[in-house]
């Protein structure tokens, strides 16, 4: 009995067993603790669903040896900005989604191909320069969009100059993935349409790594020089993976903000990426080999942890200011577990 | 007969199953030069590994055998005692700093100190340096073997020959040095700085220390050594007073050994020698560590042809250069076209196909299967295993799977099945993957180096017999490049010697041992007896 354990714990590599046990450890404590659990699964079920295709972003960059996409701000920001063209069309509903990632996919390639050149001038050190890059396209952007020449009241403060901090979506295609063909069971609410999607993107992504193309980028992510013999150019490789993974940042991020209700623009996208990266990895992905299983289990664990530890945490802790220092110390100790991770979590 | 510093009695070693030393014994005299001469691979090294205690032999089961050291056993455990016993060693890379100087560098961790006040209270680690006593140390060390450079420049922009002259230097400062190993230390130099070398290594043997000479320059050894000590696989095949023998003698020493008939008896196969396949006029090629310096070679269309030499001569870089792995220039012809160089998916369009000596970081991409790694090749240079959905490919999967199948059986590739990781295997199943997906972009030559480094005997026969038969019945043309003359000698139709990184001679396999010893030691005016 035991050594069949032992061998299942070995087969689903440590790092993950302890993490899916915490999960299940917090969401039994949640049933006793008297929480509405189907609640917090529907929400489980929907943040998965929001931040897949970011954290799905990361995949072609792991996969063509630039590591993991540090720099996915970046694609966030093509996103943000696509998607605000859409509000200023006045386009509503689904159309307006499509239509904002119509906008968004261009902006991304050509932002992808200047970030891809940088990437491969920086060969070795793509993480850290990645980070670097997600920071500075943030900061610069924070002018940004203070200058950038919107009309539309929704996007605009209504006195002074510049774009507002959070643009609500209300008005145009909030919701518009969650709610298609949404059902409850069990009291657990499924967000079809936001399910559907994030796998339809997972399986364009699979597919996509079964072509030539994909073949040649995991060639290059695997061996440099193997890549380079076999007549494969190394450098184009991972040009395509990073406009990719850009592109995927862009979709995602609206993904995300439909079922937020919100953009949130100037500093929002500082972050993001860390949350995608911890994410893939506590999946069981490391800097050079990553599954689409990896990008679901990862997406599932990590917003499932963050979301059920916090209200567990303030039944415990009913005083305001220590849960919210719990919230923090959860979500950075679990990214900081994640990284250590990095290597392979076997 | 001089009175004896170092006996080497029965030394044998093995790396698991490979026998790498077999019952070597030797003796080194005070004040002698003594040569230790041998091809790549012959346990050259191992022994001197042992002679230093270096940790790589204490951690693979240490060796059989006795040191002897002035009539003493002894006993050694770490490269740390071998100094206290007096053994030194001039390096083939320089271990030098280059930011320090001259004198800085031979005293490095042999610092002169002397006290100050802090070091009264704190103890000896914050004693200041006696720079005067170390330059004049360094200068006597460097006067003694004549060299010209001052004690106080900085190692940084110093010419190669000079660098060399400050390990000897840091070596012959220590005070109680017995013993001294230069490991091929004319490899790097210019003529005129090896003449200076060698000037330097007989002032040193006059103040009794013994030096043991590792080189392959054989009319070094006849220059300036009394006695030639000659290993080959392994075992000790010779020990020679050097005024006893000659180059010829020595040459056939070194590479004599029985030549493995693999080819069924058809000696002197009938070449078409005016079909050529390949030609290459003035090419270089910039691999580091192999630099090719200008060779003008011909393929014939359909033969073996062998491409020999020690390691480092420049042997490796060739197929590197045509597969467009390293920088080349030159004019290559193939099937009488230019080939673009530099440009490895032409060389591969071209149907030119590659086996690497690099077999891990080449050959293969470890953490694939077998079926994708004898695949992908053909599928990104032929579009072969796709099927085309429009704009958008597939990998079909199955035909990979099958085909992966078929080539398991065919080269006997041991494995749990065509979706194990290659990292995996063995190394000959690792070679036999190798094999099989250069020979899945079916090409007129086959270039092959070292297909049989680092795997074991079973394989290597078959490896070899796979080579002949695609030779045979597929008319393909094989360059094989190897470090292993018996080999080349056994299977190929002509053996070019690279020495250099320029053509020696090209030698038909059954030509004497001693044309092979002397060409691959870069003579080229070869004596007439040998002819």
């Amino acid at each position: 009995m035991s050594e069949k354990l032992k061998s299942t714990i070995k087969n689903i590599g440590i790092p993950r067993f302890v993490i899916v046990t915490m999960l299940i450890v917090i969401y039994i404590a949640a049933y006793f603790l008297k929480l509405n659990v189907p609640r917090l699964l529907s929400d489980n079920l929907v943040r998965m669903g929001m931040n897949g295709v970011l954290v799905l972003a990361m995949v072609p960059g792991i996969l063509s040896g630039t590591g993991l996409n540090f720099g996915l701000p970046l694609g966030i920001i093509c996103g943000i900005l696509g998607g605000l063209l859409s509000i200023e069309l006045q386009m509503t509903g689904i159309v307006g989604f499509l239509v904002a990632m119509m906008c968004s996919i261009p902006i991304a390639i050509i932002a992808g191909y200047f970030y891809g050149k940088l990437l491969n001038r920086v060969k070795g050190s793509e993480m850290m320069v990645g980070t670097y890059v997600g920071f500075s396209i943030v900061s610069l952007m924070c002018i940004g969009w203070l200058v950038m020449p919107f009309k539309s009241d929704a996007i605009r403060w209504p006195i002074g100059e510049g774009l507002r901090t959070t643009i609500a979506l209300t008005d145009f295609y909030d919701k518009v993935l969650n709610d298609f063909l949404q059902f409850t069971i069990f009291g657990v609410t499924v967000p079809t349409g936001l399910l559907l999607f994030f796998f339809m993107m997972c399986l364009f992504v699979f597919l996509f790594l079964r072509t030539k193309t994909g073949m040649a980028i995991r060639a290059t992510g695997s061996s440099n020089k193997f890549s380079k013999a076999s007549g494969i150019d190394v450098d184009k490789s991972r040009m395509i993976a990073t406009v990719l993974s850009t592109a995927l940042g862009a979709i995602g991020i609206l993904v995300y903000a439909q079922s937020y209700g919100f953009f949130q623009l100037y500093t929002a996208p500082l972050m993001m990426g860390f949350a995608a990266v911890a994410a893939i990895l506590l999946g069981g992905a490391s800097a050079h080999n990553a599954k689409i299983t990896h990008v679901l289990l990862g997406v599932f664990v990590f917003q499932g942890l963050l979301l059920v530890a916090l209200p567990v945490a303030n039944v415990i802790f009913p005083q305001g200011n220590l849960s919210e220092v719990m919230r923090v110390i959860v979500q950075y100790g679990i990214i900081l577990y994640a990284l250590t991770k990095a290597g392979g979590g076997q | 007969m001089g009175e004896i510093l170092l006996q080497l009695k029965g030394i044998s070693k093995h790396y698991g199953e490979n026998k790498v030393l077999n019952n070597v014994s030797f003796e080194v005299e005070k004040g002698q030069i003594v040569s230790l001469l041998g091809e790549n691979g012959a346990g050259k090294s191992t022994l001197m590994n042992i002679l230093f205690g270096m940790p790589v032999i204490h951690s693979t089961g240490g060796f059989s055998g006795e040191i002897y050291l002035e009539g003493e056993l002894v006993d050694i455990s770490s490269p740390v005692k071998a100094m206290e016993l007096g053994i030194g060693m001039v390096h083939q890379e320089f271990m030098l700093i280059p930011g320090y100087s001259v004198a800085e560098n031979i005293k490095l961790n042999r610092e002169v100190l002397k006290d100050n006040l802090v070091s009264k209270v704190l103890g000896k680690d914050f004693k200041t340096l006696d720079a005067k006593k170390m330059n004049s140390d360094a200068r006597v060390a460097l006067d003694k073997l004549e060299v010209g450079i001052e004690e106080y420049t900085k190692v940084e922009g110093l010419p190669v020959g000079y660098m060399q002259f400050i390990e000897i230097a840091r070596e012959i400062d220590k005070k109680n040095v017995r013993l001294l190993v230069f490991d091929e230390p004319t490899a790097v130099l210019t003529e005129s700085e090896a003449e200076n070398l060698i000037k330097a290594m007989r002032i040193i043997t006059q103040s009794g220390i013994s030096i043991i000479f590792i080189t392959h320059r054989l009319d070094e050894v006849i220059s300036c050594t009394e006695q030639v000590t000659i290993l080959r696989d392994g075992a000790l095949v010779a020990n020679k007073k050097t005024s006893d023998t000659n180059i010829v003698e020595l040459a056939e020493l070194m590479v004599g050994r029985k030549i493995e008939s693999l080819k069924n008896s058809e000696e002197n196969r009938a070449m078409e020698m005016n079909d050529i396949i390949l030609s290459m006029k003035n090419y270089k090629v910039g691999m580091p560590g192999e630099l090719v310096k200008g060779i003008d070679l011909n393929v014939h269309r359909g033969e073996i042809l062998g491409i020999g030499g020690l390691a480092g001569q420049g042997k490796i870089g060739i197929a590197n250069g045509i597969m467009g792995l390293y920088p080349a220039s030159g004019e290559v012809l193939f099937n009488g076209e230019t080939l673009n160089l530099n440009k490895p998916i032409e060389s591969l369009k071209r149907k030119l196909a590659f086996v690497s000596e690099d077999r891990k970081g080449v050959g293969l991409l470890l953490d694939e299967g077998i079926d994708i790694n004898i695949t992908v090749t053909s599928i990104q240079v032929n579009n072969r295993f796709l099927k085309r959905y429009g704009f958008f490919t597939q990998l079909d999967l199955g035909t990979i799977r099958s085909y992966a199948d078929g080539m398991i059986k065919m080269f006997d590739i041991r494995c749990t099945g065509p979706d194990q990781k290659t990292r995996r295997l063995s190394g000959g199943n690792q070679q036999k993957v190798c094999l099989a997906r250069a020979i899945t972009l079916e090409p007129e030559i086959l270039l092959v180096s070292e297909p049989t480094r680092g795997i074991d005997i079973g394989a290597k026969k078959l490896v070899l017999d796979a080579l002949i038969d695609l030779n045979r019945n597929k008319n393909m043309t094989i360059i094989m490049t190897s470090s292993e003359l018996g080999e080349l000698r056994s299977i190929c139709d002509r053996v070019a010697i690279i020495s250099e990184g320029k053509l020696a001679g090209i030698l038909k396999p059954n030509d004497s041992d001693a044309k092979y010893g002397l060409m691959m030691s870069g003579k080229t005016d070869i004596p007439k007896e040998v002819m």
